[in-house]
C-alpha cells in the first residue's frame, strides 16, 4: 500500500506535507502530527503490555521472573546494531524511512498477539526481544521522517509535539490495561488482544497516511556507504556525537533515580510504581513549549541546559535530610523536564548537522551512542551503589555530570556561521 | 489511494479491530463473571467467624469458584476437605503463627490497583497496614508472633521493561516498626563479606524473633542464608535453596531445589536439609513446586501445585518416603495454628 504512495500521489509527492499555509507562521505540519499519532497508539498498545506483564507473570503464569534482566547487557547490544542498521536502511535509495519504520512497526505488531500463545519465560522472553527489536528498527527512520517533514526553524516544536503524543500514549497504555482487567478480572488475553489490535492501527496509520520518500536525490550505493563512514568526519556530527556520549556516561538510569529518590526521600513503598508517572506527565507538559524554546535560543544550548536540570534533580536529592512528597514532586518535574529539554532536542539538533541523504543513519549514531553511553553508566552506577552506598554513588554522579556538562560547553560553543541561521 | 479512500479504509479497520477488541475484552469479562458463581461438586462454604488460634482448625486462601473465592476461610484440621468457614478477609498470600496473621492484598483504586500488607490479630482486626510496592509473592509470621516477613516483586519502571527485583521487609507485629529492605543487611559468602549490585533477598522462614533462614540470590546462584536482625547480617549456609522452611523443632529446612536436566518450565523439586549434618534428601513429590512449603507438623510437608482453580494444597512426608497426597482442592497459603 506505501509503495503506491511513496510513487506520489498530489498531497504526499511535496517533501512531506512541508508547505504548510504560505504566508502563516509554519505550525507543525501534518506529517509530524501522522507520526506522532502512530507513536501515540502504539504507545499506548505497547504500555499496556508493560504495564500487566509482571502481574501476568507471578500471578496468572506463576512464574518467578528473577534474573529476567540478566540479559539486559545482551539485548541492549543487540538493539544498537539493529538501530545502526535501521538508520543505515532507511536511508538506501534516497529514503526508505516509511518502509524501514513500517517493518519495525509491524514487527512489534506482530509480537502482541504472539504473547497469547507463549507460556515460558524463555519464550516470553524472546517475543519481548523481537518486541524491542521493532523499536530499535523504527526509531532513526521515523526521527528522519519528522525532520524531513518539516522546516529547519520549527524542528525543535515538531520534535516536541512528537514526542508529547508519544509520552501521551504511555500514560493512557496502563489506564487502559487498567480498565479491561476492572471488566474483566484475570482477562490477561483480552489485554493482549486489544493490544494487538491498536499495534495493527498504529501501523495502518503509518502506511496510509505518513508521507512516502522524503529526499529528492538518489545516490548510488556505493557513494552512500562512503558517506555513512564520513559522517563521523563531520565536526557537527562527531561534537554532538561526542557530547551525547559524554553526558549518556553520566545520566544515572530511570530505575536508579526511582530508587534513589524512595530511599533518600523514605517515601512509603506504595509510592514506588507511581514515581515513573510523575515524570511522564513533566516531560508531557514540557515537551513542546521546551521544543518551542529551542528553536529559539538554539537547540544544543537547550541540550545541555536540560542536563543541567538532571543535575540539579541530583543535587536535591543528594543534599535533602529527609523528604516529603513536595520535594519528590521536584524531582520528578525536572525528570521530566531534563527529558523534554533532551531526548526531541537532541534529534532535532543532530538533523541539524547532518544532511538529508544520511538523516537516518546520522540520527541512528548519535541516539546509540548515547543508549551505550547510558548502559554503561548503569552499570558502573550499579557497582558505585554496591561499593560506596546509594548518596556517594549519586554525587560521583553528579560530580561526573558537572564536567561532562562543562566539556560539553566548550565542544557546543556556538558556530557563529550556524547559529547565525536560527 | 485518495484521502477519502484512506480514510474509508482507516475507518473500515477501527470497526474490524474495535470488534475484535470488545469482543475479546466481553468474553475475558463473562469468564470473570463465572467465578463469582458457585461451582457444583465444589467444597461447601458458608460465611462465618474465623479465629487463627482456634486448636483444630486450619486456614488458608479459599480459591474455590464462588462469592467467598480469595478469602481466608478455615477447616478443621482433621477434615481439609470438609466445609469452609469465610472470614470476608481477602488475602493473595497469608501466613500466620502465635495468634498473629499477615494479609498480603490486593487495593482497587480508581485509576490502578495497588498492594498493601495488614498484620492481623487473632480475630482477623487490622493491627498494621504497610503499602507494598510491587506483587505479594511470599509472607511469614515467627512462632511467637510477635515478627511478620513478606516478599514482593517490583519491576523496575515502565522505560526499562523487563528487569525484576525482590523486596522483602520484616515489621513488628507490636510495635508496627519496618524494616524496609534486607538488603541492606550485610552479606557474608562463605565466611567473607560480598558486595553485590545484583542482590535479592526472599523467602523468609523465621527461627525466632531475631534469628531467621531465607534465600539470597546473586551472580545467578540461589543461597540459603542465615539471618540476624541485631547483628543485621545475611550469612550463606549452603547453595541452591530457594524459599526455605524452617521446621518446627529448627533442625531441618524444607526448600525448592532447582535440579538439572528437567524442564526449565518446571526446574524445582522439593528438598530437606538437614541444618547440622547438610544432608539433603529429596522428597517422593516428583512434580516442580514453586512455593514455600509449610510443616503441618515434625514430619509433614504441606505445599501448592496448579490445580483446576489455580491451587491445590498437598503433603508429603519430609523423610523422603511415602508419596504426596491430595490435602484439599482449590486452596493457597495454608496455615496451622497448633504446630
Amino acid at each position: 500500500m506505501y509503495l503506491a504512495d511513496s510513487r506520489g500521489t498530489p498531497d504526499t509527492s511535496r517533501p512531506a506535507g512541508r508547505a504548510t499555509m504560505p504566508g502563516r507562521r509554519a505550525v507543525v505540519p501534518g506529517a509530524v502530527l501522522v507520526l506522532g499519532t502512530v507513536s501515540l497508539v502504539t504507545d499506548v498498545s505497547s504500555e499496556m503490555v508493560t504495564a500487566v506483564l509482571p502481574l501476568y507473570l507471578v500471578g496468572e503464569l506463576g512464574l518467578t521472573p528473577l534474573g529476567f534482566g540478566l540479559l539486559d547487557g545482551v539485548y541492549n547490544g543487540f538493539s544498537a546494531l539493529v538501530r545502526l542498521l535501521g538508520g543505515r536502511l532507511s536511508d538506501r535509495h534516497g529514503g526508505g524511512h516509511k518502509a524501514v519504520a513500517a517493518v519495525g512497526y509491524g514487527l512489534s505488531a506482530l509480537c502482541k498477539p504472539l504473547l497469547l500463545t507463549v507460556h515460558s519465560l524463555p519464550l516470553i522472553g524472546a517475543v519481548l526481544a523481537a518486541d524491542r527489536t521493532g523499536k530499535g528498527l523504527r526509531t532513526a527512520p521515523r526521527d528522519a521522517l519528522i525532520s524531513l517533514s518539516c522546516e529547519p526553524a520549527v524542528r525543535g516544536r515538531a520534535f516536541g509535539v512528537h514526542r508529547a503524543m508519544d509520552t501521551a500514549g504511555a500514560l493512557l497504555g496502563p489506564l487502559t490495561a487498567f480498565v479491561i482487567l476492572r471488566l474483566a478480572a484475570g482477562g490477561y488475553d483480552a489485554v493482549f488482544t486489544v493490544s494487538g489490535c491498536v499495534a495493527a492501527l498504529g501501523v495502518l496509520i503509518l502506511l496510509l497516511f505518513a508521507p512516502g520518500r522524503t529526499a529528492r536525490a538518489t545516490p548510488a550505493a556505493e557513494r552512500q556507504r562512503r558517506a555513512v563512514r564520513g559522517l563521523l568526519r563531520r565536526p557537527a556530527v562527531r561534537r554532538l556525537t561526542c557530547c551525547a556520549v559524554l553526558l549518556g556516561l553520566t545520566t544515572v538510569s530511570d530505575s536508579f533515580l526511582y530508587l534513589t529518590l524512595q530511599r533518600r526521600l523514605e517515601l512509603s513503598e506504595s509510592w514506588f510504581p507511581l514515581l515513573p508517572l510523575g515524570t511522564a506527565a513533566a516531560f508531557l507538559l514540557l515537551a513542546v513549549p521546551l521544543g518551542m524554546l529551542a528553536d529559539r535560543t538554539g537547540r544544543r544550548r537547550l541540550f545541555l541546559t536540560g542536563h543541567l536540570a538532571l543535575l540539579a534533580a541530583y543535587g536535591l536529592l543528594i543534599t535533602s535530610p529527609g523528604g516529603s512528597p513536595a520535594l519528590a514532586s521536584v524531582v520528578l518535574t525536572l525528570h521530566g523536564g531534563f527529558y523534554a529539554a533532551t531526548d526531541g532536542v537532541l534529534a532535532a539538533a543532530t538533523a541539524d548537522a547532518v544532511p538529508e541523504r544520511l538523516r537516518g543513519s546520522g540520527l541512528a549514531v548519535v541516539q546509540t551512542g548515547q543508549a551505550a553511553a547510558r548502559f554503561l553508566c548503569s552499570l558502573a552506577f550499579g557497582a558505585a551503589w554496591t561499593a560506596w552506598g546509594d548518596r556517594t554513588a549519586l554525587t560521583a554522579a553528579a560530580a561526573g555530570l558537572a564536567v561532562s556538562a562543562a566539556l560539553s560547553a566548550l565542544l557546543l560553543r556556538p558556530d557563529p556561521a550556524q547559529e547565525q541561521a536560527r | 489511494m485518495t484521502r477519502t479512500h484512506r480514510l474509508i479504509v482507516l475507518l473500515a479497520a477501527i470497526a474490524l479491530l474495535g470488534a475484535v477488541a470488545v469482543g475479546a475484552t466481553l468474553h475475558a469479562a463473562g469468564r470473570a463473571a463465572e467465578k463469582d458463581r458457585t461451582q457444583p461438586g465444589g467444597p461447601e462454604v458458608r460465611p462465618g467467624p474465623v479465629l487463627l488460634d482456634a486448636p483444630g482448625r486450619t486456614v488458608f486462601r479459599n480459591m474455590a469458584w464462588g462469592p467467598h473465592r480469595d478469602e481466608l476461610t478455615s477447616v478443621p484440621a482433621a477434615d481439609p476437605g470438609g466445609a469452609r468457614t469465610a472470614s470476608g478477609v481477602r488475602c493473595l498470600r497469608f501466613h500466620s503463627a502465635g495468634g498473629t496473621g499477615v494479609c498480603l492484598q490486593a487495593v482497587h483504586g480508581k485509576l490502578r490497583d495497588g498492594y498493601r500488607a495488614l498484620v492481623l490479630d487473632a480475630h482477623l482486626h487490622e493491627r498494621h497496614r504497610y503499602g507494598l510496592s510491587g506483587i505479594p509473592t511470599r509472607a511469614r509470621v515467627s512462632p511467637s508472633g510477635r515478627t511478620v516477613a513478606w516478599t514482593v516483586f517490583v519491576s523496575g519502571d515502565s522505560y526499562a521493561g523487563t528487569s525484576f527485583s525482590t523486596r522483602t521487609s520484616i515489621a513488628d507485629a507490636a510495635s508496627g516498626g519496618l524494616e524496609r529492605n534486607l538488603e541492606d543487611y550485610r552479606f557474608f559468602l562463605d565466611g567473607r563479606p560480598h558486595r553485590a549490585a545484583d542482590l535479592n533477598v526472599w523467602g523468609v522462614t523465621f527461627a525466632d524473633d531475631t534469628r531467621f533462614f531465607a534465600t539470597v540470590a546473586t551472580g545467578g546462584q540461589t543461597y540459603l542464608v542465615r539471618g540476624d536482625r541485631r547483628e543485621r547480617t545475611l550469612r550463606s549456609v549452603h547453595r541452591n535453596v530457594e524459599c526455605p522452611s524452617l521446621s518446627p523443632d529448627g533442625t531441618r529446612v524444607a526448600y525448592k531445589k532447582r535440579v538439572a536436566g528437567v524442564s526449565s518450565d518446571a526446574p524445582w523439586r522439593l528438598y530437606v536439609l538437614d541444618l547440622r549434618t547438610l544432608r539433603e534428601t529429596a522428597t517422593a513429590e516428583g512434580r516442580s513446586v514453586d512455593d514455600q512449603a509449610v510443616w503441618r507438623d515434625g514430619r509433614t510437608l504441606v505445599y501448592s501445585l496448579p490445580g483446576a482453580y489455580g491451587s491445590d494444597l498437598w503433603t508429603v512426608p519430609a523423610d523422603g518416603s511415602g508419596r504426596p497426597r491430595l490435602l484439599a482442592r482449590a486452596a493457597l497459603a495454608p496455615a496451622f495454628p497448633a504446630g
